[in-house]
């Protein structure tokens, strides 16, 4: 059985956007973000239109960033957390390029990562946007209660991250390269609690990182940073004892990108979540360091909860799924 | 094919359960307590003052103090104040006259997107439903009982 990709042209990430709400924008990495939004609405009257409309800024921000117009570039995958994955399919239809939507909850930027290099890689397009997006409201509404409903949130629960994060892939051109990807593999120990994702997703996590470093018979030590989506505290805890258990320490190298996002004072509790967390860290500040080579090869592991609030309400476990991918400056 | 039982791995549950986050108990439950306390002291406030001012008794009364509790709910809702409120006290906030009124208004907003039949109207009591149902259900199962039992005895 084979899971990790090798990628032998090496396919360059060449453009990159983040789009991120007030919150974010207000957040530890405030200073990367390239569009910056003063009112989560974004000028729009639905959360899902504003979703929409950030994942569309995002793209087209990143072709500007890649300098490539639309006709240069072959496809956009993109997805988000929405039913039927709406944000994307809607914001792609202003786009004349080919689409591939993709979900896998809050693990799908990683994935489409993955789909892009490798059609790169294989020779098939030049130039694939990979994007995601998530919208706290539009995910509060879809999957737990109304907005102003007076419910507490439990401490092991995350905070939904409001953004969109896009990155344009080429054959050629300057920029940080993928060198490898691993594909996740779904994993459920059997975690019932709905506000406790990061437990969930850490065993997923744990597995693809650990088939990463055994399929590359590399170690922890190979990464400058092993950076996971959205465990947020509890989760990061979890995956390190894991991988501990199994003989690599990774507390050195480990950052977790919902960890990172908030400066957290009001109840985001364990952190950040969603499709666009991942994005949005990667893009903003990841991007940042890589391209100035103060980080020189990290390995990207976002993380989903694969569960829909029909599943949880049947009394279904929470499968999740992780999906890496390593970057070189 | 499995199930989700079978793919249960009680270790991992027992060592999730051991490191996870508690629930602050004794905050929450005084935050609870003070403030529940005072929405409860404010219709008090008003049922003294209907009484002393209108002169209105029994169900009148009663009735009356109600429909202020639960536009005072409503309004809040609509100011984006009671989900704050919530937030801090929880329990406190939500059994009152006045979260009733705030999970019939919170959906009623959230969905107005999608138009006021299939929106508003249709979500109104998506987090209320539930509360009308059982309440309704135990009024006539407890209606029932007095009834043979007033018969009988």
């Amino acid at each position: 059985m084979k899971r990790t990709i090798f990628f032998n042209n090496k396919p360059k990430i060449i453009g990159c956007s983040a789009v991120a709400g007030p919150k974010e924008s207000s957040g530890s990495i405030k200073d990367y973000i390239q569009i910056k939004l003063l009112d989560d609405m974004f000028g729009e009257k639905t959360f899902e239109k504003a979703e929409t409309k950030m994942l569309f800024s995002a793209i087209k921000d990143c072709f500007f960033s890649a300098k490539k117009s639309e006709s240069e570039v072959d496809a956009i995958i993109s997805g988000d957390l929405l039913n039927q994955i709406i944000a994307s399919t809607f914001s792609a239809r202003n786009f004349s390029c080919g689409y591939v939507g993709v979900y896998n909850a809050c693990a799908t930027f990683t994935e489409a990562l993955t789909l892009g290099a490798m059609m790169i890689d294989g020779g098939y397009f030049n130039n694939v946007v990979c994007a995601t997006s998530s919208h706290f409201s539009s995910a509060e509404r879809q999957y737990r209660y109304p907005l102003e409903l007076g419910s507490t949130r439990p401490p092991q629960s995350q905070w939904t991250v409001t953004g969109a994060g896009a990155s344009l892939i080429s054959r050629n051109g300057e920029g940080p390269k993928i060198i490898s990807a691993t594909i996740g593999k779904v994993v459920d120990f059997g975690v019932l609690d709905a506000n406790n994702m990061g437990a969930a997703m850490a065993a997923a996590a744990a597995n693809t990182i650990l088939t990463h470093f055994i399929d590359c018979k590399i170690t922890n030590n190979e990464y400058d940073l092993i950076v996971t989506g959205d465990l947020g505290t509890l989760g990061s805890r979890i995956v390190k004892d894991l991988l501990w258990e199994k003989g690599f320490d990774i507390e050195k190298q480990h950052v977790d990108c919902g960890e990172l996002i908030y400066s957290i004072k009001e109840d985001e509790y364990q952190g950040g979540s969603g499709a666009g967390c991942s994005s949005v860290v990667f893009n903003s500040y990841l991007m940042d360091k890589l391209k100035k080579k103060k980080l020189n090869k990290i390995l990207l592991v976002a993380t989903g909860a694969l569960l829909s609030s029909v599943s949880s309400q049947q009394g279904e476990s929470i499968p999740s799924i992780a999906h890496a991918v390593a970057v070189e400056s | 094919m499995k199930t989700s039982k079978e793919f249960t791995n009680e270790n991992y549950l027992d060592y999730v359960k051991h490191i996870a986050p508690k629930t602050k108990q004794k905050r929450t439950i005084f935050h609870a307590f003070w403030v529940g306390g005072l929405i409860c002291s404010i219709g008090q406030g008003f049922r003294m003052a209907l009484e002393s001012v209108f002169n209105l008794k029994g169900d009148e009364l009663s009735a009356y103090v109600s429909m202020i509790m639960i536009f005072l709910g409503a309004f809040l809702t609509g100011l984006g104040v009671y989900d704050r409120i919530g937030k801090y006290a929880g329990g406190g906030s939500i059994v009152p006259i006045t979260g009733f009124a705030n999970s019939v208004v919170s959906p009623a907003m959230e969905f107005k997107t999608e138009g006021y039949v299939y929106g508003t109207a249709a979500k109104m009591f998506v987090v209320a439903g539930p509360i009308i149902v059982f309440g309704i259900a135990s009024s006539v199962l407890i209606g029932l009982i007095y009834f043979v039992g007033y018969r009988i005895f």
